[in-house]
């Protein structure tokens, strides 16, 4: 069946409810009933719930062939949980049949890669696919389909019980013997927990794994005792170094900063840029620098920003030092500078992901967003993003936040060159669509920006700003002009992974590449 | 032009390409690219081209792309055609041969 963003998704995936999408907010006002996990009365008085090794834990909770197993991924390359616990389930314990439904996966787990080609692992469920284990996904190794869902649309699924996680495996910077756990304080930290908080709540077993083991009660703490079944030390839980570059620097590239520039002259444009606004980056480097854009703005107006969002760098965080921004509400940390900002900034606050960008709950913070910066690998000329499949078709990316902050906000900004070598950033169709255009209302690019005609009232804010603009249609002729017409790619029928929309209807599938002919 | 022996062109940095050939009764062209799902077959084409206006009939061209412009292919496969036939000293055919 065609969906609302041009995509033919296939019937077999359309059994159970499943529906294709249909355009933003379709389900805005519905109900959903919400499912709850099962939990274990403990009556009685308790010393505590340390385990000595992973595999204790994992034989405390259960750990059987078919499970469904979470992480999350705040270590992001520096994670060092998740490979150790898989590597306990698959070659210790012998279990197969797998389900892994993470917040995000990546070079970290090429492990995962291994136990995928075995046959041990039969689920991905994700919002990122990097690495090696995106490419045994794309060749077609995977059991079943990979999930691909946003960090909105999976707090959604699990709340609907549409995935139910038997084990969450919770890497945690501090914890105490009743699981009482935290991201900041301890030897490695990450800041926020926000993905892990909701895996914490709704999986029937929940492990916390630290590398600090701190004096009951450990508070504040993100993750409760109350919902944690085992406890375990080991010697490192992640490197804190990878998360980020140590320190999120300004680009110094004449191009990006071009960029970054047209970017803070389209949000001063728009009647949403004035005092208490709300907003929230990427860190690509254009992304990234339209905050000291924005910064001469905000200074020549005289207003502050209310709050600043998402995942949060210690760029976010200087602006805040300097009065610029009142309140940091954060997800997830990029670097280390916003780890500890978010240790010692009474200030800055952390979220869970359903609390950041959930669909299906009674208002996420995203929906209180006016401006949105994000990038793109390509946007098409129905400003369709893709952030999933590289040029080849394969699974390199994450869709993250993009499609929550994209849809929710009153004003989302694509920022992307035009070209990149000879890849052309806007294109006639994308590979794969994770962020539907409806949602994408500004595409800006080296060559010139472009406003999505849903949105007359933007144009008309560029027009009375003075702000050169042309259609989509021309960037893409453009960039076709500098690196040639793309050929499709050459696709199996075979599905490989299912992009969900953050709603839980099917935004569009990844199928198996083949082998390049020249033929 | 005939490639009397082995040259090259080129590096292998980002948007660049390493054209090499080498001598050989037959034309063979094999193509590697960082983007062949997309551009592979235009890459192909572009060298083909290029070759035929160079007036080469034989020899082992190994085109190892990493992004390049059409304009950029041209250039280092015209490179290693004249290294190949040593006149890249003088007598370079600029704005003649290649268009």
């Amino acid at each position: 069946m065609i969906n609302a963003v041009g995509r033919d998704i296939p019937e077999e995936l359309l059994a159970d409810g499943k529906e294709v999408y249909q355009g933003k907010n379709h389900f805005d006002g519905t109900y959903v009933q919400k499912v709850a996990p099962k939990t274990r009365r403990c009556e009685t008085p308790q010393d505590g719930k340390l385990c000595a090794t992973i595999r204790e834990a994992c034989e405390r909770c259960g750990a059987h062939d078919g499970m469904t197993v979470s992480f999350h991924h705040h270590f992001r390359n520096g994670d060092k949980t998740a490979a150790a616990v898989m590597k306990v389930l698959v070659e210790d314990m012998g279990l197969k049949d797998i389900t892994i439904a993470a917040t995000s996966l990546g070079d970290a787990h090429n492990n995962v890669a291994d136990y995928i080609e075995q046959g041990k692992v039969i689920g991905i469920q994700s919002s990122g696919v990097r690495g090696r284990i995106g490419e045994v996904i794309s060749a077609g190794k995977l059991k079943t389909p990979a999930i691909i869902r946003s960090h909105g649309g999976r707090p959604r699924a699990i709340e609907a019980g549409e995935v139910h996680i038997d084990i969450a495996f919770l890497a945690a910077a501090t914890a105490d013997e009743c699981g009482n756990a935290s991201g900041t304080g301890g030897k490695s930290n990450c800041g926020s927990l926000g993905y892990a908080i909701g895996d914490s709540r709704w999986a029937d077993k929940v492990v916390v794994i630290t590398d600090t083991l701190v004096d009951y009660p450990n508070q504040p703490a993100s993750i409760s005792q109350i919902d944690v079944d085992a406890v375990v030390v080991v010697d490192e839980i992640g490197d804190p170094a990878k998360i980020g570059s140590k320190e999120a620097r300004v680009s110094q590239d004449p191009r990006e900063l071009k960029m970054a520039e047209a970017v803070a002259d389209v949000i001063a444009a728009t009647p949403y840029f004035k005092d208490g606004f709300s907003f929230q980056t990427g860190v690509g480097g254009p992304s990234l620098a339209a905050n000291q854009f924005i910064e001469k703005h905000m200074e020549e107006r005289g207003i502050k920003m209310g709050f600043s969002l998402g995942g949060i760098t210690g760029l976010v965080c200087n602006l805040q030092k300097k009065g610029l921004i009142k309140k940091i509400v954060d997800v997830q940390d990029f670097d280390n500078n916003a780890v500890a900002d978010m240790g010692e900034n009474p200030q800055h606050f952390e979220i869970s992901a359903s609390e950041y960008a959930n669909p299906a709950n009674k208002g996420a913070y995203v929906n209180k967003l006016d401006f949105v910066v994000l990038a793109a690998l390509e946007v098409d000329t129905d400003f369709n993003v893709n952030v999933i499949t590289g040029s080849d078709g394969v699974v390199r990316g994450a869709p993250g936040g993009h499609p929550d902050t994209a849809a929710a906000s009153k004003c989302s900004i694509i920022v992307t060159p035009l070209t990149r070598g000879r890849m052309a950033t806007v294109c006639e169709k994308v590979v794969t669509v994770t962020t539907p255009g409806d949602c994408v209302d500004v595409v800006v690019t080296d060559y010139g920006i472009a406003v999505n005609p849903l949105r007359p009232d933007l144009i008309e804010c560029l027009d009375n700003a003075g702000i050169p603009h042309v259609t989509i249609e021309e960037l893409k002729d453009k960039a076709y002009q500098l690196v040639g017409e793309p050929d499709p790619l050459q696709w199996d029928d075979q599905v490989v992974a299912v992009v969900e929309a953050r709603d839980g209807s099917i935004l569009d599938v990844i199928r198996k590449i083949k082998p390049y002919t020249f033929e | 032009m005939v490639i009397e022996k082995s040259a090259m062109a080129g590096t292998l940095e980002s948007s660049d390409a390493q054209v090499t050939v080498e001598p050989a009764d037959d034309l063979q062209i094999s193509v590697s690219s960082s983007v062949l799902n997309q551009y592979g077959r235009q890459i192909k084409a572009t060298v083909e081209a290029t070759l035929e206006r160079l007036e080469v009939t034989s020899g082992h061209v190994t085109v190892v792309d990493k992004g390049a412009l059409d304009c950029t292919l041209k250039a280092r496969v015209e490179c290693a055609v004249f290294r190949s036939c040593d006149i890249s000293a003088s007598d370079v055919p600029w704005g003649g041969v290649i268009r």
